[in-house]
């Protein structure tokens, strides 16, 4: 069990988290025809806006309702207001989904109260679904941004239950803010294999992929279809992926009805293994061969991979789920956790994190412990790249942002395949800094322990690559 | 927000050495010049973003955000200034408060402990302090902190103070060369100085600029006493006010600094471009003039004169393989601010057509240039919006696109050469060698064979006829004269 270490420092430098706001703004680009709102001063949308544009590569219309200084004295509902009937005439979307930022909340505007109202005097608003969710930026991080809007969705558009509703061979699922599209369209496959029909809440699978359309479209492209948000009671089972998605799935099995099971984690042999057999459970199929092929190929990534894995010391910077989900993969594979640095400590499993304590920190924190710890491997975001230079150890990136490589909407994580596949480039890049034997290595005497585990190390890696 | 900070933006928006703001009447002027805001259609950052953007590039100092985490969260670390040594700069710091900081009101605490933390550990000559949005809103007083941490530490604590929701990032740009005026430039004395020593202001030496022209005045013996703020350290731009003359080359972005400058210590400026051969041969010649009148030596003039001569005869030897592979291709220019008429003016050179160029960002001034860079009415927008720029482009009115990173997807989704002009760019353009540059990377992208690829059709896609795109009631890009 972890002990959880909170930073009482005044200054946080190099942040590890990104905004709760921006964490919404993701969620509701995986809703058909959306466009994200922020409700602050234009700066905060701007920002976010050429972050999520540098990570995905592609568009991001994202939407501020540009608070002034007017507005931020005297209150900001008429700029909502103004805004929506801006988006809805120009853009001409679907689904507008709020953020509020740190400025409005700060004010303590009672948003949703100023909702309210906007909706009931303007019927040009009335084709269009408005949701808001209150993302402060002092509080948490991109997950729970995401995950409050993805409440926020579930609140205000599906059906809740009722005798008239029929079940269907639908299975919910509510991914986490670390599914890449490429997750997605996995776990779509999944489920498909067993005869299911997926509702993905949010789907950014076909709005953030990265694909050339033959149109211009200013909203999303893609994302969960508002018919089939209202229709999620009609599944027999819904799936969450991460711990921030609980809160959301409690409030999707309440309204519906439909039972939740929530996956603290779909990367590795054993929960890939839990999820295929609840699908066969609930479909009373036998295991596709496909996935049955899937299984043995990655039993056997793990062995060719376990060589390059086995006694590293890898230091993790993340956010809460995707820290427990890399750091339980990286132990599973024989690694050591040396250091594990959370954005935010709202993560109610972040104590069975695979290490000796968990630092609610920053990438500074990150950093100063894979120095101390002389870390094999980093693993965080882009923004590692200033520890990996200074510290001359390699940054395998991970989560958001990633900015400086290209493809990150296809890397997969989840499944027999997508661990496979993580198996393969993390083994990849560890074997690109390999080091070759020099007689001055051997010059030192090293403790036994650790000699036979570098031993060790060495024989399978040149074995690996011969 | 603070009293002296509205008087503060009332001053800037009263600049008299803005030709908009002297051909306004007194009502106009007082109302000042930022466009009011259209919630939901609003794009572009805010007040703190430009006052972080004109300071970031010096290097040795931290850079400190006091807000909510978004405000250098998600905007750190995320440009290409470079720098010749130090890289505190490119820290992110921020104090990250929270929600019982607002509550308690702890804010101004947490502050003076970050900065304490920041010099046990990094010891920088100097820290910059921004405020943001929230912490103005709740009242801390940063000018109060700053002033009392830099007489404890022995350290100078610098406070910008430039809420994203005063305004535009423009007005952000004003408000640190205020800061700097009042709280670095002249707060030191250089170890030496010469008669030929200048400033550069308004220059971020984004992916190394500055280092296009800096050794060209090494060559002419002219030292460069600060950038303000490309590659800059702190005490070059507190010991600015020794220089003999000030370049401006961010179009009216510091014009307030270079105008003071010029008031209290007798700094001349002038406005120039370090972009395309003739705007960089300018620069030099103004720089070389207005150091002789300021008593350096006469023969400065013809030194400078043979360098120009040299350079442009070498720039445009470099440049002549090129000319025939890009002449008659047409280019969509769409920027803001300075880069527009000094690229014109290059593009042209080249034999190249312009399409059409937006001028959004761009003073009255700015668009005159570029109309008489053109020849009469240019073919100028305020802006186009993307569904429109992508018929545009999908259907072939432009060869390229010239822009910054937020069209940058309108080019490529319609199969367009696109080449990135603003801050987020990877290559340097300025100088001669930087025209060289900019020339070869236009011509490596006109000339990548993927367009012709992608364009072309699936196969099923050829039999099915192709898909229409929506283009109807959309205008045509004009080839300007």
């Amino acid at each position: 069990m972890a002990m959880i270490v909170q930073r009482r420092r005044a200054v946080s430098v190099n942040p590890l988290k990104s905004s709760a706001p921006l964490g919404a703004a993701l969620a509701y680009l995986g809703i058909e025809k959306g466009v994200p709102l922020f409700h602050g001063a234009q700066g905060c949308t701007s920002f976010a806006l050429v972050l999520s544009v540098r990570h995905f590569k592609e568009a991001i219309p994202f939407q501020t309702t540009a608070m002034d200084e007017v507005a931020t004295v005297l209150g900001s509902a008429t700029n909502l207001e103004e805004a929506l009937l801006t988006v809805v005439r120009r853009m001409k979307p679907g689904f507008v989904g709020i953020a509020t930022t740190a400025l409005v909340e700060t004010r303590g505007e009672d948003s949703a109260g100023d909702l309210r109202l906007i909706l009931a005097r303007n019927a040009e608003l009335a084709d269009t679904k408005i949701v808001l969710a209150s993302t402060p930026d002092y509080t948490g991080a991109l997950e729970d941004g995401w995950a409050s809007a993805t409440r926020a969705i579930i609140e205000n558009l599906v059906e809740p239950w009722s005798p008239a509703i029929r079940s269907f061979q639908q299975i919910n699922v509510l991914p986490g803010v670390h599914q890449t599209p490429a997750d997605i369209d996995a776990l779509r496959e999944i489920i498909e294999s067993f005869g299911f029909y997926p509702v993905i809440l949010p789907d950014i699978s076909y709005s953030l992929d990265g694909h050339a359309a033959e149109n211009w479209t200013a909203t999303a492209l893609g994302g969960t279809p508002l018919s089939e948000i209202s229709n999620m009671a009609r599944a027999v089972h819904t799936i969450a992926i991460g711990e921030h998605m609980r809160a959301p799935a409690d409030t999707l099995g309440a309204l519906t009805g439909v039972p939740v099971t929530v996956f603290p984690t779909l990367t590795g042999l054993e929960p890939s293994d839990r999820l295929v057999s609840l699908l066969a459970r609930l479909s009373l199929k036998p295991v596709p061969g496909r996935l049955r092929r899937q299984r043995a190929q990655l039993v056997d990534a793990m062995l060719d991979g376990h060589f390059h894995f086995g006694g590293r010391k890898v230091a993790i910077a993340a956010d809460p789920d995707l820290l427990f989900s890399l750091s339980q993969f990286f132990v599973g594979m024989g690694a050591k956790i040396v250091t594990a640095v959370a954005s935010t400590g709202t993560g109610r499993h972040l104590k069975s994190v695979p290490a000796e304590t968990v630092i609610v920190g920053d990438l500074t924190d990150l950093e100063d412990g894979a120095a101390a710890a002389e870390a094999d491997l980093l693993v965080t975001h882009s923004h590692g790249r200033q520890a990996e230079e200074r510290l001359g150890i390699p940054l395998f990136r991970v989560g958001f942002p990633i900015f400086d490589r290209l493809g990150v909407a296809h890397e997969e994580t989840v499944g027999y395949r997508g661990t496979r596949s993580l198996i393969f480039r993390v083994a990849n890049q560890l074997m690109s800094e390999n080091h070759h034997a020099k007689e001055e290595d051997f010059r030192t005497a090293i403790p036994a322990v650790l000699s036979s585990m570098e031993e060790g190390r060495h024989v399978g890696g040149s074995f690996a690559n011969h | 927000m603070a009293e002296s900070l509205n008087a503060k933006v009332a001053a800037l928006f009263n600049e008299p050495g803005c030709d908009k703001n002297a051909a306004k009447d007194e009502k106009a002027r007082k109302k000042g010049c930022s466009k009011p805001l259209q919630p939901g259609a609003a794009a572009g950052g805010c007040a703190f973003d430009g006052a972080k953007i004109a300071l970031q590039p010096i290097t040795d100092v931290v850079h400190l955000v006091h807000g909510p985490l978004a405000c250098e969260g998600n905007g750190w670390d995320n440009r290409h200034a470079a720098s010749s040594g130090p890289v505190l700069y490119r820290l992110g710091a921020t104090t990250d408060i929270t929600e019982t900081d607002i509550v308690m009101g702890n804010g101004e605490k947490r502050l003076y402990r970050a900065l304490r933390e920041i010099i046990d550990r990094y010891a920088p000559p100097a820290i910059f302090v921004y405020s943001t949005c929230v912490t103005a809103l709740i009242g801390d007083d940063i000018d109060a902190v700053c002033r009392h941490a830099t007489e404890k530490f022995a350290t100078p604590c610098i406070p910008i103070n430039a809420p994203g929701f005063v305004g535009s990032k423009n007005l952000g740009n004003k408000l640190a060369g205020e800061a700097l005026l009042d709280h670095v430039i002249g707060t030191r004395e250089p170890a030496t100085s010469t008669p030929t020593d200048i400033n550069i202001l308004g220059e971020y030496n984004l992916s190394g600029e500055l280092w296009q022209v800096k050794p060209l005045l090494e060559k002419l013996g002219i030292r460069m006493s600060a950038c303000i703020t490309g590659d800059a350290r702190y005490h070059e731009v507190a010991s600015a006010h020794r220089a003999r003359v000030n370049m401006m080359v961010c179009s009216t972005a510091l014009i307030n600094m270079a105008r003071k400058m010029e008031e209290r210590w007798g700094i001349p400026y002038f406005e120039g471009s370090f972009y395309g051969i003739s705007d960089m041969s300018d620069a030099l010649r103004n720089i070389a003039r207005l150091l002789v009148a300021r008593g350096a030596a006469a023969d400065l003039l013809t030194r400078t004169e043979a360098l120009i001569e040299e350079e442009e005869k070498r720039a445009w030897s470099r440049l002549e393989p090129y000319r025939a592979r890009l002449a008659g291709k047409r280019v969509l220019l769409y920027t803001g601010g300075v880069k527009s008429w000094s690229i014109v003016s290059a593009l042209q050179e080249m034999g190249m057509v312009i399409v059409s160029t937006s001028v959004r960002k761009s003073t009255d001034n700015d668009k005159q240039k570029v109309k008489d860079l053109m020849g009469g009415d240019a073919h100028m927008v305020d802006s186009i919006p993307p569904r429109e720029m992508y018929a545009q482009l999908r259907r072939g009115d432009a060869d390229i696109l010239l822009s910054g990173g937020r069209t940058q997807f309108v080019a490529l989704k319609a199969r367009t050469p696109w080449l990135d002009i603003n801050q987020e760019r990877h290559h340097a353009f300025a100088g001669y060698d930087g025209m060289v540059t900019l020339v070869r990377e236009l011509d490596a992208s006109l000339s990548n064979p993927v367009w012709a690829d992608v364009r072309r059709l699936a196969p099923w896609e050829e039999e099915e006829g192709e898909t229409d795109f929506d283009d109807e009631g959309v205008q045509a890009l004009m080839p300007i004269a």
